[in-house]
């Protein structure tokens, strides 16, 4: 007799509480949710979200998660969108106490673990940088060595997410480079002048000792701008792997 | 589950029977993809057509543009939860492409430049249900969103469009394809939500 497999089950919604939460920005909330029974996930995967009102109305959206992969806890870090559904409840009004669902984790391509050993390149732009900093975070953890370079976009250093942790890390940690970009305003020492991403701004595959494995995540035309100077600068495109955030334009 | 969230009240239009449970109205036209864009020229674009047989027909982009070409408008539900209304499109009909290929088919795994694939059953792609569609909005197909082709099935959940299609392999049985081996539904209805594997 042969055996068949048995039919996949759906992974459940799960009951998530508002454990704790910060401003990451003026416009963007980390909040600490705490999720009886969340089996954890690989860095770089994210979640569906759902609020109910209390006629029963709900609205569901995908968050990536920002921690590192951990039973029963996720971190996420939503940017506040003017007029939209859910953001601006997690930005503006949720506190601790506060009860939402979430499922996942889900998406099988965007994410990292320690076992993957070529150098990383990660590449961001605004909110992007949540999966890719759940990677870092998993590369502290695991105390691995594997060359990480990350290169952020934010319109100005004020609309960095984890300023003092990257800055931490990027000192603390063999291996790792951060590179911040600036496109409306810098600081006044910086070398480079405030602009979209450019050429420069990106290594070339040669600048690694290996080709390396790269996560670009972002806006749309974020991703594309990104991805088509890292062609160009001898990444193959197998292994370049995006995740885009928000509408096209 | 009874879960209310304090403090949310939603942003709710007149409820419309045209979006799918969980799905939200989107005006904008959000992208999807894996990696990055492939730029393919339609000098050097090909279609190729396996049969269960392994015969083999190459289409050109002038083989492809020769065949009947439809107009249609119609709504589209992507899994990260955006629906979009009214929609237009170009293209040809799927079976115009098949042209009698698969008779003994039951599925086909959809190839795309780029290297992903997405696999739906040959009822999903026939009987006026899928395109190939070249213009959208009376416009070339922009790379971002699949051009110079790309599959149109829009009642399935839209990563089943497949971008930059390049083959069609016909079977006889259901291989999964790139996004329903990493967590994704083998089918993808929207109206069930079949969003993940066991959905
Ligand atoms: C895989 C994935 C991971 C994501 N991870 C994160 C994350 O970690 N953090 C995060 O903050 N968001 C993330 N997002 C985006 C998130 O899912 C929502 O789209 C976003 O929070 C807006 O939802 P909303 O309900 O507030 O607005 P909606 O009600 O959905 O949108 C209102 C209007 O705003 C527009 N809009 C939507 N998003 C944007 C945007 N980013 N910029 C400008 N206009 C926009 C829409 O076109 C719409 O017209 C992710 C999306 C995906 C697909």
């Amino acid at each position: 007799m042969t055996t068949t497999a048995p039919a996949p089950v759906p992974m459940p919604w799960r009951l998530a509480r508002v454990e704790d939460g910060w401003l990451e920005t003026r416009t963007a909330r980390t909040v600490v949710l705490d999720v009886p029974g969340w089996p954890g996930h690989d860095a770089g995967q994210h979640v569906d979200l759902r609020l109910t009102a209390a006629d029963g109305y709900t609205a569901t959206r995908t968050y990536s998660v920002a921690s590192a992969p951990e039973a029963g806890r996720l971190v996420l870090t939503v940017q506040l969108v003017g007029g939209g559904e859910v953001s601006p409840w997690v930005v503006e009004e949720a506190r601790a106490g506060d009860e939402l669902e979430v499922r996942g984790p889900i998406g099988g391509w965007f994410r990292w673990s320690a076992e993957m050993l070529q150098p990383v390149l990660l590449v961001s732009g605004g909110s992007g940088i949540v999966p890719l900093m759940a990677m870092l975070r998993e590369r502290s953890r695991t105390g691995t060595t594997t060359p990480f370079h990350l290169v952020h976009s934010a319109r100005t250093p004020d609309h960095v997410f984890y300023t003092n942790e990257l800055h931490a890390l990027a000192v603390s940690s063999p291996g790792l480079r951060v590179d911040r970009l600036y496109t409306r305003g810098g600081l006044p020492d910086d070398a480079r002048t405030p602009g979209r991403l450019r050429p420069e701004d990106l290594p070339a595959v040669d600048a690694f000792d290996a080709p390396p494995l790269v996560y670009c995540c972002g806006p749309s035309g974020f991703v594309e701008t990104a991805t088509r100077i890292l062609l160009d600068k001898g990444h193959d495109s197998g292994a370049v792997r995006t995740e885009r955030f928000g509408p096209s334009s | 589950m009874n879960v209310v969230t304090r403090g949310f009240a939603g942003r709710r239009g007149p409820s419309n029977p045209r979006i799918p449970p969980g799905q939200y109205l989107e005006t904008d036209f959000p992208v999807l993809s894996a990696g990055p864009t492939p730029g393919v020229r339609t000098e050097e674009w090909r279609l190729d057509v396996v049969d269960t047989d392994g015969t083999r027909r190459s289409l050109s982009w002038a083989d492809l543009g020769a065949l009947p070409h439809e107009d249609l408008t119609t709504d589209i539900h992507c899994v990260t939860k955006w629906s979009k209304l009214d929609t237009t499109w170009r293209g040809v009909p799927l079976e115009a492409v098949l042209d009698g290929d698969g008779a003994v088919a039951t599925h086909v795994l959809v190839h795309s430049y780029g290297g992903y694939t997405t696999n739906l059953p040959l009822e999903d792609v026939t009987g006026g249900r899928a395109w190939v569609a070249t213009h959208y909005g009376g416009k070339p197909l922009t790379p971002e969103h699949g051009g110079p082709a790309r599959l149109l099935v829009p009642h399935l959940y839209f990563w089943k469009s497949a971008k930059w299609v390049r083959g069609l392999e016909l079977l006889t049985e259901d291989h999964l394809g790139f996004w329903e081996q990493l967590g994704y539904h083998a089918l993808g209805d929207p109206w069930r939500e079949q969003r993940y594997v066991g959905d």
